[in-house]
C-alpha cells in the first residue's frame, strides 16, 4: 500500500501531556528536512488564514462590488480588489480566504472519523485474524471495487449534498483504505514478542489493540493521514467543482472554479487564484508527509 | 564480454594472496565521521585461511566489504593500502576492479535465501559467472560448469536446482548454491561472511565440512569472518580478534587459543561454556561493561574500561601498538601489560557456587499432542478430497519438572520446542494429553481462562531482546503495569518501589525506570524482560532462547544473571534453545526434540554421554567447541530436515539417520527405551548396541596445555 | 496456476453480484422513490400508482431484482430518464470515447512515470532522485479540476495554442485531446512514478543486488537484469490499480472540457437523478475495475515466482 511502510519509530510517551510533547519534539526533528519544513510552513498559514479569516479578510466573502473587477482594481469607495471580483461582484481574495474555513473545517473532521473507524477495524482484522478478518476484507473489497469518485456521487445523489454527508461519505469511502494499511502493520506487529509478553500476562483485547498495537504503528500512520488529508481536500474541491458539494452561500474553492469556467477567457483570474490556493494546501500536507517520512527512516 | 582489460598481476605463490597495512575504514554520518576500523594489518598466504572473530560491531564485516572495495555510498578508506596479490587495489580502474569481483575473489553471505535473486532461477544466476567472466564462454558450456560445480558442492540433482528459483530449495541447499557460485570462476580468494550463522547446527556441519573440501581441493586463500570461536577452531589456520575496530590479538589458531596474551581474548574464552565449564563448579565469568559505540571509544586501550588489568596513566595515555610476542609464528597482542599478566591465574570472580536440591515436581506433562490444522488448496488434495491436513507440531510429549530444576528442551528449527511453549503458556490449548502445573491442568486451559494467580506463577522470557519490550513505553511502564496485573501490589507508591526492586534484582540502575528500550542496549533489555517474568514471584520460568540473539559476553552475564536469580527464588526453569553448549552448561536434565517427537531425555550427564539417540549424537558432533584439547567424533547428517506437513513414517529421524537398521524404521515408531531410570531414548537399535556407542566429545590422548 | 485464475473469477463474479444487489437496493427498494424521480417532482399521487403498477413495482423487491438482474445480463439497462432513450443506446458509444481518452493516457503516462521511478530509485538520494521526487509531489498535490483550469490559461487564454473544450463539436479533433491527457498525466503520473521509485530504491539496497555487483557484473546488467524485474512487481499492481483512479479523474476532466465521455455521463445521470442510467454507468464502471484488480492479481502472480511456484 504506502510505498515503504516504516514500522519503527520513534518513541513518544502516552497520554494526552505526552502527546502534546512528542508533537513538540517531532516538530524539532522536522526542523531537518527542508521540505518537511516548507509543508508544515504552507499549513500552518493556511490555518492561521483559516482561523482569522474575519480579521484578515479584507472585506465580506458576499458583498457585491464590482462585477468582474480585474485584479487589483480600486473600488470607487477606495478598496483594493487585489485578487479582482467575480462575476456578481464579489471580491476573489476574500472569498478565498473564508473558503479556507470550509475545506480546514471538514477536512480534518472527515480524515479523523475515517481513521476511527479505519483503525478499530485493521487492528480487529490484523490481530484477530479467522473470520473476523475475512468478513472485514470481503467488505473492504467491496467498497473499494467502486471507482472512488463514482462512489462519491452515487453516495451524495443518495443522501444529498450536505456538510455532514460530506462527512459520512468521506468515511465511508476512506475508512477501507486505512483498514487495510492498519491491518498490514498490525499483522506486522503482531508476532513481536511484547505482544506475546502482554499475552502471557493476561492482557486484555482492548488492551492489546490500542495500548501496546497501536501506538507502533504511528508512524506510518501519521505520513499517511497526511496524504490523505491532502486527498480528502481534493475530493471536497472536486464534489464542490461538479456541484455536489456544499449549498451555494457557502465559500468554497472547488465550486469557485466550476462557476469560473465558463468565463475562463476574459476573467481568468476568477478560476486562477481558487486553483492556486487550493493546491497550496494540498502541496504543504504531500510536503509534510515526505519530511515526516524522510526523518522516521533516518534512524 | 571481453577479457581486454582483466587486471594483471606480477606476482608469485610465496609473496601473500592479499595485504592490508594499516587499513582504516569510516563511515561517513550526519553526526560526522565514524571510524568503523583502525589500524588493520592482515597477510593471508595462498591455501591459508584466516579467521576474523569478534562481537558485533567489531568492524569485521567491514573489513571484507573493503577488501571488495564495497562500502556503500557513505563508507570510505581513509587510511592504509589493500594489496591483492602485490597490486594496490587502489590503482585498479573500474573495469579492472569489476573482473577482480567474482572473478579473483570472491564472497560468500550469512543469509543464503537474501543473497539470492527471488524471480530468477538458479541456474541463471550461476551461469553469470563464467560468462562475465571468461571470454568467448558458450551458454552451453556455461550451463555444462554451472551444473558440474551444483554437483561438486554436493547438491542432489543439479539439472533440478539449475531450473529451480530460490525459495523452492533449502536454506542448507540456498547456501551451497552461493558457495558454487563463488566457485565457477576458480577464485583466489574466498570472503566467508558469517556463512553459517543463519544456518541449524546439522546443516552448518555440512558446509564446514564442505568449506574445508574446497580450501584443500582448490587451494583456496579463504578469510573466515564468525563470532564463534568453535567454527573458526575447525575451518581456520590463523586467527585475527577484533574489538571495537582494531585487531587485538593475532596469531596461529593454536598461539591465541591456548596461550592468549590479550585480556579481551581470555575474557571472551571465559565467557563461552566450553566442555569443562559448569554452572557450578566453574561458572562462566562475563565481561563487565558494554562494547563503546564507535565514537564513544576511550583514549588509549579501547578495552581498558572492561579490563581487569587495567592501569590508568598507562592503558589510557596514547594508542597501543601492536607488540610481537618473541618465538611464534607471528602471534602479536595490542595490549601494554602483556609480559606482566599472570596468563594461568585464575581468572576474578570464577567462584563455584553452590548446588542446588531439587524439590517436589512442579510440572508434569504428560503423552500432550498439539496438531494445527491446515487447509490444502493443492490440486492433488482437491481430487483426494483430503483438504484438512494436519501438522503435527508435538507428539506424545511426556517429561516432569522438579522445582529448583533447570530442564534444557533442545532441538533445531521446527521440532515444535515453541510449540510447546505455546501451549504450556496458554497462547494455544493442547489436542491431547495434560499438563499437570501445581494441581491444576493447564492442557486446555488458554490464557484468557486462567486466573491472575496462575498467569503469574508461569512466566516467559522472550528470545528477540529488540522484539520483547514494546518501544512505545517506558521501561518503569511496563513493569508496573505487569506488577498490578498480576495482583502484586495495588497501591501506585509500593508498585513503584517494587519496579525499582525488580530493577535492582536484575542489576540495572535504578533510573532505568524512565528510559524507553531504543535507549537500551540488546542485554540490557533482555535484563527487563527477566525483570518482568519475575514480577510475580513465579513458581516456572519459561525461557525460549532468550540469549541466542546476544554476543558471546552480553550472553554469558545475562545467563548467569538468570541462574543466579532462579536459584535464589527456587524456580523452575524451562530453557528452550538449541545451543548444545549453554545447555550443557546449565541445564539438570536435557529433553531432545526432534520435528515435533522426543527422542531423548534424561539428567545432563546421560544425554551428554553413551548411549545416544542417533540425532543427540549427531547434534553432539556438529556443535563447534572452541576448545584446542576437545576431538569429535565427525558424523554430517544426510539431507535436509523433513516438512512438519509431511514428517516420515515410523521413526521422524529416519530419513536422516546414519544409524538406520532396515524397514522397521520406517514402519514402525520407536519404543522408549529406559536405559536408566528417568534416561530414556526413543530408538529401534538394541540397548545394547546403544549402550556400546563411542562418546563424541573426549579429550584429546596427549593432554595438550592445561 | 489455472485454480488461482478461476479462484479469482469466481470471486470476481461474487463480488459483482454482491454490489449489484446494494446498489439495487440503494437506489429501487423504494419505488415510490423511483417514480418521482422518473417523473419528475410534481407528479400526482395517483399518477404514481399508476406508474408503479404499470413498471411492476408492486412486486416484492427480490422479484424486480432478478428480472433487473436478467435484463441487466442480456444487455437490457432500461431506459434513460433524460435521453429519452435505452440506456445502452447512451452508454457505449460514451464508453468508446472515454476509452480512447484513456488510452492514450496511460500510453504516455506509464512509460513515462516508469522511467522516472527508475531513474529515481537507482540512487536513492541524488540530484536526479530528489528533482524528480519534488515535481512528483508537486503535480499530484495539483487537483485535475485545477491544473484543468490552470492549463486551460496558459495554452487557450494566452498562448492560443490549444482548444479550451473538448466536445469535438466539429468532429473529431486530435487537438482537442492534448489538454485532457495532459491534465490526466500530469496529476496520475507522480503516484506510479513515486511507488516505482521506493520498489527501486529498495531492490537497490537487496543483499541479492549486493551478490549481483560482488560477482563482477557490470552495473548495466545488474540494472536491467537483476534489480528491474523485481523492482517492477509492486509497481505492476498499482498500475492496474491506477485505471480505478483514472475513472475517478475521468469524471473532472471530461466535465472540465466538456468531453463526451463516460464520465460526464455518470455526473449527467447523477445531478439528473437518472436512476437507470446512473445503475447502469456504475455496474459498468464496477465492472471495469474489478477485472483490473483481477487482471493485476494474476499478473503479479506471474511476475513473482515465489508464488507462482509454491
Amino acid at each position: 500500500m504506502a510505498d515503504t511502510v516504516n514500522t519503527k519509530t520513534a518513541a513518544s510517551p502516552g497520554g494526552l501531556r505526552g502527546l502534546l510533547r512528542s508533537m513538540i519534539g517531532g516538530l524539532g526533528l522536522l526542523r531537518e528536512s527542508t521540505i518537511g519544513m516548507i509543508g508544515f510552513g504552507l499549513v500552518f498559514v493556511w490555518a492561521l488564514v483559516a482561523l482569522f479569516a474575519p480579521l484578515i479578510s479584507p472585506l465580506s466573502p458576499t458583498a457585491q462590488i464590482q462585477p468582474f473587477a480585474p485584479p487589483g482594481t480600486v473600488t470607487e469607495t477606495g478598496q483594493t480588489l487585489w485578487l479582482g471580483a467575480d462575476q456578481l461582484g464579489r471580491d476573489v481574495l476574500s472569498r478565498i480566504i473564508y473558503g479556507s474555513r470550509t475545506v480546514l473545517f471538514y477536512a480534518p473532521i472527515a480524515t479523523f472519523c475515517a481513521y476511527f473507524v479505519g483503525c478499530i477495524f485493521g487492528l480487529l482484522a490484523g490481530y484477530l485474524g479467522g473470520w473476523v478478518d475475512d468478513l472485514l476484507n470481503r467488505v473492504a473489497d467491496i467498497i473499494l471495487a467502486f471507482p472512488v469518485l463514482v462512489l462519491y456521487v452515487v453516495i451524495i445523489v443518495l443522501i444529498g449534498p450536505s456538510g455532514l454527508n460530506i462527512i459520512l461519505a468521506v468515511t465511508f469511502a476512506s475508512a477501507p483504505g486505512i483498514m487495510r494499511i492498519v491491518r498490514g502493520l498490525t499483522l506486522d506487529l503482531r508476532n513481536r514478542d511484547y505482544i506475546a509478553a502482554a499475552q502471557t500476562s493476561g492482557a486484555s483485547l482492548s488492551w492489546i489493540l490500542f495500548v501496546e498495537l497501536l501506538p507502533n504503528a504511528r508512524g506510518p500512520l501519521i505520513v499517511d493521514a497526511c496524504l490523505r488529508m491532502g486527498y480528502v481536500i481534493i475530493t471536497i474541491g472536486v464534489l464542490g467543482f461538479l456541484g455536489l458539494g456544499l449549498p451555494p452561500p457557502t465559500p468554497d474553492w472547488g465550486s469557485m472554479v466550476a462557476q469560473s469556467r465558463a468565463m475562463i477567457t476574459f476573467a481568468p483570474w476568477m478560476a486562477i487564484f481558487p486553483a492556486i490556493a487550493i493546491s497550496s494546501l494540498v502541496l504543504g500536507f504531500n510536503l509534510l508527509a515526505d519530511g515526516i517520512r524522510e526523518i522516521s527512516l533516518r534512524d | 564480454m571481453s577479457q581486454a582489460s582483466t587486471p594483471t598481476f606480477d606476482w608469485t605463490p610465496d609473496q601473500p594472496v592479499l595485504e592490508c597495512e594499516g587499513l582504516c575504514i569510516s563511515y561517513f554520518t550526519r553526526a560526522g565521521e565514524i571510524p568503523a576500523v583502525l589500524d588493520f594489518d592482515l597477510k593471508v598466504m595462498q591455501g591459508q585461511s584466516v579467521g576474523l572473530v569478534g562481537e558485533s560491531g567489531c568492524g569485521k564485516s567491514t573489513v571484507a566489504m573493503a577488501v571488495m572495495r564495497y562500502l556503500g555510498r557513505n563508507g570510505g578508506i581513509v587510511g592504509g593500502t589493500v594489496r591483492y596479490k602485490g597490486r594496490d587495489m587502489a590503482s585498479l580502474s573500474a573495469e579492472e576492479l569489476r573482473q577482480l569481483r567474482g572473478g579473483e575473489i570472491a564472497m560468500i553471505y550469512q543469509e543464503p535465501m537474501a543473497s539470492l535473486n527471488p524471480s530468477m532461477t538458479l541456474g541463471r544466476q550461476l551461469m553469470e559467472v563464467p560468462l562475465n567472466h571468461e571470454s568467448g564462454i558458450s551458454e552451453k558450456e556455461a550451463h555444462e560448469r554451472a551444473a558440474q560445480m551444483l554437483a561438486d558442492v554436493k547438491l542432489p540433482d543439479p539439472e533440478r536446482v539449475m531450473r529451480a528459483y530460490p525459495h523452492q530449495i533449502s536454506g542448507g541447499q540456498q547456501q551451497r548454491v552461493v558457495i558454487a557460485m563463488a566457485l565457477l570462476s576458480q577464485p583466489s580468494l574466498l570472503l566467508l561472511d558469517e556463512p553459517t550463522t543463519a544456518l541449524d547446527v546439522t546443516v552448518e556441519a555440512g558446509i564446514v565440512e564442505l568449506i574445508g573440501e574446497i580450501a584443500a581441493r582448490f587451494n583456496t586463500s579463504m578469510i573466515y569472518i564468525s563470532h564463534n570461536l568453535g567454527l573458526i577452531l575447525e575451518t581456520c589456520d590463523r586467527i585475527n580478534v577484533m574489538y571495537s575496530g582494531v585487531v587485538v590479538e593475532e596469531g596461529s589458531v593454536e598461539e591465541v587459543f591456548d596461550r592468549m596474551r590479550h585480556p579481551y581474548t581470555r575474557g571472551l574464552f571465559n565467557c563461552i561454556p566450553l566442555p569443562g565449564a559448569d554452572k557450578n563448579a566453574r561458572p562462566l565469568i562475563p565481561i563487565v561493561g558494554q562494547l563503546p559505540l564507535p565514537h564513544e571509544r576511550p583514549q588509549g586501550c579501547y578495552f581498558g574500561p572492561r579490563c581487569e588489568f587495567f592501569e590508568g596513566g598507562r592503558c589510557d595515555a596514547g594508542p597501543i601498538p601492536m607488540e610481537t610476542i618473541p618465538d611464534q609464528t607471528g602471534h602479536r597482542t595490542r595490549c601494554l601489560r602483556w609480559q606482566e599478566i599472570d596468563w594461568d591465574a585464575k581468572a576474578r570472580g570464577s567462584d563455584a557456587g553452590e548446588e542446588i536440591d531439587e524439590g517436589e515436581v512442579v510440572l508434569r506433562v504428560d503423552s500432550l499432542r498439539k496438531y494445527y490444522e491446515v487447509r490444502d488448496s493443492s490440486i492433488a488434495a482437491l481430487i483426494s478430497g483430503k483438504r484438512l491436513r494436519h501438522v503435527k507440531a508435538n507428539e506424545r510429549i511426556t517429561f516432569d519438572a522438579r522445582e529448583g530444576q533447570t530442564v534444557a528442551i533442545v532441538g533445531e528449527s521446527g521440532c515444535g520446542k515453541s510449540t510447546f511453549a505455546k501451549v504450556l503458556m496458554g497462547l494455544e490449548t493442547a489436542t491431547e494429553g495434560s499438563i499437570a502445573f501445581r494441581e491444576a491442568d493447564l492442557a486446555d486451559k488458554p490464557i484468557e481462562k486462567r486466573s491472575a494467580a496462575e498467569i503469574a506463577s508461569m512466566q516467559m522470557v522472550f528470545q528477540n531482546p529488540f522484539d520483547t519490550l514494546n518501544p512505545s513505553h517506558t521501561i518503569g511502564g511496563q513493569l508496573a503495569r505487569v506488577i498490578k496485573k498480576f495482583g502484586v501490589e495495588k497501591d501506585p507508591a509500593k508498585v513503584r518501589q517494587r519496579v525499582l526492586e525488580l530493577l535492582d534484582l536484575v542489576k540495572l540502575p535504578r533510573e532505568f525506570a524512565r528510559r524507553r528500550p531504543r535507549q537500551l542496549s540488546g542485554g540490557q533489555k533482555q535484563r527487563v524482560g527477566i525483570a518482568r517474568a519475575f514480577a510475580g514471584n513465579p513458581k516456572m520460568v519459561v525461557a525460549d532462547e532468550p540469549v541466542s540473539a546476544l554476543d558471546v559476553s552480553v550472553a554469558a552475564a545475562v545467563t548467569s544473571l538468570l541462574t543466579d536469580i532462579q536459584r535464589s527464588y527456587r524456580t523452575t526453569l524451562l530453557f528452550i534453545s538449541h545451543d548444545l553448549s549453554l545447555v550443557r552448561y546449565l541445564a539438570d536434565r536435557v529433553v531432545v526434540m526432534y520435528l515435533g517427537h522426543i527422542v531423548e531425555q534424561g539428567t545432563t550427564d546421560e544425554v551428554f554421554s553413551p548411549p545416544y539417540h542417533p540425532y543427540t549424537e549427531a547434534l553432539l558432533s556438529a556443535v563447534p567447541i572452541a576448545d584446542t584439547s576437545i576431538e569429535k567424533k565427525r558424523i554430517i547428517l544426510e539431507g535436509a530436515l523433513p516438512s512438519v506437513l509431511n514428517p516420515p513414517k515410523g521413526c521422524p529421524f529416519n530419513t536422516r539417520c546414519h544409524r538406520k537398521i532396515g524397514r522397521i524404521c520406517e514402519t514402525e515408531v520407536p519404543p522408549m527405551v529406559e536405559t536408566e531410570p528417568g534416561h530414556v531414548i526413543a530408538c529401534h537399535i538394541p540397548e545394547e548396541e546403544l549402550r556400546a556407542m563411542d562418546p563424541v566429545i573426549a579429550e584429546k590422548r596427549p593432554a595438550a596445555a592445561e | 496456476m489455472l485454480i488461482f485464475v478461476g479462484k479469482r473469477l469466481v470471486y470476481m463474479v461474487l463480488t459483482m453480484f454482491a454490489i449489484s444487489l446494494i446498489l439495487f437496493l440503494v437506489m429501487e427498494i423504494n419505488g415510490e422513490a423511483v417514480a418521482r424521480r422518473v417523473l419528475g417532482p410534481f407528479t400526482s399521487a395517483e399518477q404514481i400508482q399508476a406508474w408503479l403498477e404499470a413498471n411492476g413495482y408492486l412486486r416484492p423487491w427480490y422479484v424486480r431484482y432478478v428480472e433487473w438482474l436478467g435484463n441487466v445480463l442480456s444487455g437490457d439497462f432500461g431506459q434513460s430518464i433524460r435521453f429519452r432513450g435505452p440506456v445502452a443506446d447512451v452508454l457505449w458509444p460514451r464508453l468508446g470515447n472515454t476509452a480512447i481518452l484513456a488510452g492514450v493516457t496511460f500510453a504516455i503516462m506509464v512509460p513515462l512515470a516508469l522511467t522516472l521511478g527508475v531513474l529515481a530509485g537507482m540512487r536513492e538520494g541524488s540530484k536526479t532522485d530528489r528533482s524528480i521526487t519534488v515535481a512528483s509531489v508537486i503535480t499530484t498535490s495539483i487537483p485535475e479540476f485545477a491544473s484543468a483550469v490552470l492549463l486551460t490559461v496558459l495554452f487557450t487564454t494566452w498562448l492560443g495554442w490549444l482548444p479550451g473544450t473538448s466536445a469535438m463539436s466539429d468532429g473529431w479533433n486530435p487537438l482537442e485531446l492534448i489538454l485532457p491527457v495532459m491534465v490526466l498525466v500530469l496529476y496520475g503520473f507522480g503516484y506510479i512514478a513515486r511507488m516505482t521509485r521506493a520498489s527501486m530504491a529498495e531492490v537497490m539496497q537487496q543483499l541479492y543486488i549486493r551478490t549481483a555487483i560482488l560477482k563482477g557484473l557490470p552495473y548495466r546488467t545488474v540494472i536491467m537484469r537483476h534489480a528491474l524485474r523485481n523492482a517492477m512487481i509492486a509497481p505492476f499492481t498499482v498500475i492496474m490499480l491506477q485505471i480505478n483512479w483514472l475513472l475517478s479523474g475521468v469524471i473532472v476532466v471530461e466535465v472540465a472540457f466538456a468531453y463526451k465521455g463516460f464520465g460526464s455521463l455518470i455526473l449527467e445521470a447523477a445531478l439528473n437523478q437518472d436512476v437507470y442510467l446512473l445503475e447502469a454507468a456504475t455496474m459498468v464502471a464496477v465492472l471495469v475495475a474489478v477485472s483490473t484488480q483481477v487482471l493485476a492479481d494474476v499478473g503479479y502472480t506471474l511476475l513473482n515466482p515465489r508464488i507462482r511456484f509454491k
